[in-house]
């Protein structure tokens, strides 16, 4: 890197809670817990480390950036504003009659979006789809998706992970959001992931474990570059950066009343 | 017995998919073929071994192949999607429904085998659920081959055509139609036999039988039309209402009663020409039986179609009966 992009998804990062809460506050819809457990990578991605240029989303040597995790929709439609692939007064329509920004990411409505994710375990195979794709041309963009933990209960991610481990597809990274809730209760006592790095070994990866809100260690985990797909299991915090969500199962889809939105604002600064 | 089996010159529409495939892809690097491991059944060998690096085989996982699919057409190919289409279409129906159909991708979903082709297997490798599922998935276009023609036809309208394609094929024999003047146009029917009477509209492997029909109606003075309704997905509505103008329908397809082809025109002709549709399909899950019990048990022969034709025409208004 030229020039350190630390400080900048720092401050990136932070307007992206900050607008996210805006938003679902102002929707009383949404899933704040998990926007907020995935805001530092995504922020990372966009402002670290992904080749892309928002006036061409269709630019055929992009890096692509699924969100597999499609609900967390006030992370991903605050990145790519925050990016520049649309117009900021779109965030205030979010979830309203007949906006483009659905509760789900829609691409045919919104620049910068790859797929259509929503139903959980798509994401994941779609990405594995668009690296063979770059392989078979000889292009040099790289994929990343990014899939919840509890999403890994899916089993369409485990034929993905089989198919990218058996094809070695290096240019793919896939990340794990790794807050260890689940809707209603912890991902361990649901249908216990662990372990899930020896698991992703065991299927032909490469994998590195991470503070997923650390920008300099998600930065340098998503720019690394190996011989296999690559999964970066990102340890975060559901509901990050606001004391009374953190590690709270309810705020998955819970939403603030005033009070709560106000504490939030006040917290994230 | 009438079946399609014991027709003479007859083709597996399989040959003419690979062949045709292999062709286009010669000419149009963005092909590629993405399977289940189903090389074998979707006789795929000859595309494989002219373009090795093109085709993508998953294993036995249909999710990530459609999910793959949607993937290599963000990345710029055009992917055929090929496997037995009761797998195609059911096991992987959400990822044809949100990655194909919603997320609109130029993915080319080819469903071998359909119907019941499998016969002897049972309902869980029968597809005759196929119509009714996608065609509630209104982007993608469903095209029902009758004939290698048409299935060359189709492979490549789909090929340079941009957005979702379900191509619906089958092992099952049939001969090549005789079909006056015929061009494919997708969403247009083609007028396999005028008539005035009654209209048949068929699809897939019973037009041939739909045609067959026209004959033995004819020997009997009635002026039977045969509609090759090859579209699911849009469908010909001018055609409809022309058929409607003969009083009477016969709908006859190698698919489920509900929601297929005779689904599709009973809800267009009860909202806009109601008139009398007689409709011939698979009335849920089959017994045990080869392709011979299965069509017979339920009017999908000559003399099946002729007869609901009969059936349809004695419920016209006026008909006294």
């Amino acid at each position: 890197m030229q020039n350190d992009p630390i400080p900048l998804i720092r401050e990136k990062a932070l307007w992206m809670r900050r607008t996210a809460f805006t938003m679902v506050h102002r929707a009383q819809l949404g899933h704040p817990g998990g926007d907020f457990s995935a805001t530092d990578i995504l922020a990372s991605l966009y402002f670290g480390v992904l080749r892309h240029d928002p006036t061409r989303p269709g630019w055929e040597d992009r890096d692509r950036f699924i969100m597999s995790k499609g609900h967390a929709t006030g992370a991903i439609y605050t990145a790519l504003c925050a990016a520049g692939y649309f117009p900021e007064d779109w965030l205030a329509t979010y979830m309203q009659n007949g906006s483009r920004l659905n509760g789900h990411p829609n691409r045919n409505y919104v620049p910068g979006v790859e797929t259509n994710t929503g139903p959980l375990g798509h994401g994941f195979p779609v990405a594995v789809g668009i690296a063979i794709a770059g392989a078979l041309q000889g292009r040099d963009y790289r994929t990343y998706v990014l899939t919840g933990d509890g999403e890994q209960q899916e089993g369409s991610n485990w034929e993905a992970a089989m198919v990218a481990g058996h094809r070695r597809l290096r240019n793919l990274t896939l990340i794990i959001d790794r807050n260890r809730l689940q809707q209603g209760a912890g991902t361990e006592e649901t249908s216990g992931l662990d372990p899930l790095d020896r698991k992703y070994e065991a299927f032909g990866w490469e994998v590195a474990m991470v503070d997923g809100h650390d920008p300099a260690a998600l930065v340098a985990a998503l720019s690394a570059r190996g011989d296999r797909p690559r999964c970066i299991i990102a340890n975060t915090v559901k509901g990050k950066g606001v004391s009374f969500m953190e590690n709270v199962a309810k705020w998955h889809h819970g939403v603030p009343n005033d009070a709560e939105y106000a504490q939030a604002m006040a917290e994230l600064v | 017995m009438s079946h399609a089996v014991e027709v003479k010159g007859l083709y597996d529409c399989r040959d003419a998919w690979v062949k045709t495939l292999v062709d286009v892809a010669a000419n149009d690097p963005r092909v590629v073929a993405v399977v289940n491991d189903s090389v074998g059944s979707s006789k795929l060998g000859a595309f494989q071994k002219a373009y090795p690096d093109r085709l993508i085989n998953v294993g036995i996982a249909e999710q990530v192949m459609v999910g793959v699919g949607a993937g290599l057409a963000n990345g710029g190919q055009v992917p055929f999607v090929s496997a037995a289409a009761c797998f195609l279409t059911g096991r992987a129906l959400e990822q044809v429904k949100a990655d194909v159909a919603y997320a609109n991708f130029n993915v080319k979903l080819v469903g071998q085998s359909s119907g019941v082709a499998y016969a002897e297997l049972g309902p869980t490798h029968h597809s005759i659920e196929d119509f009714a599922w996608m065609r509630l998935l209104k982007t993608i276009t469903t095209v029902v081959p009758a004939d290698p023609w048409e299935v060359e036809q189709a492979i490549r309208w789909a090929a340079q055509h941009e957005g979702p394609v379900f191509i619906r094929l089958s092992r099952m024999p049939v001969p090549a139609l005789d079909i006056p003047d015929r061009t494919f146009t997708p969403g247009k029917a083609q007028v396999a036999r005028e008539g005035s009477d009654v209209t048949i509209i068929a699809c897939g492997t019973i037009t041939h039988l739909a045609i067959a029909a026209h004959d033995l109606l004819a020997a009997e003075g009635i002026s039977a039309r045969v509609l090759n309704m090859h579209t699911i997905n849009p469908l010909d509505e001018a055609a409809i209402d022309a058929a409607a103008q003969t009083g009477a329908i016969v709908t006859a397809e190698e698919a489920h009663l509900r929601g297929g082809l005779g689904g599709a025109v009973a809800e267009y002709t009860a909202g806009h020409r109601p008139v009398p549709v007689e409709r011939l399909g698979f009335d849920g899950f089959q017994p045990t039986g080869d392709l011979d019990h299965l069509f017979t048990r339920s009017g999908l022969t000559i003399e099946g179609i002729a007869a609901a034709a009969k059936r349809a025409m004695a419920r016209k208004v006026g008909s006294g009966k």
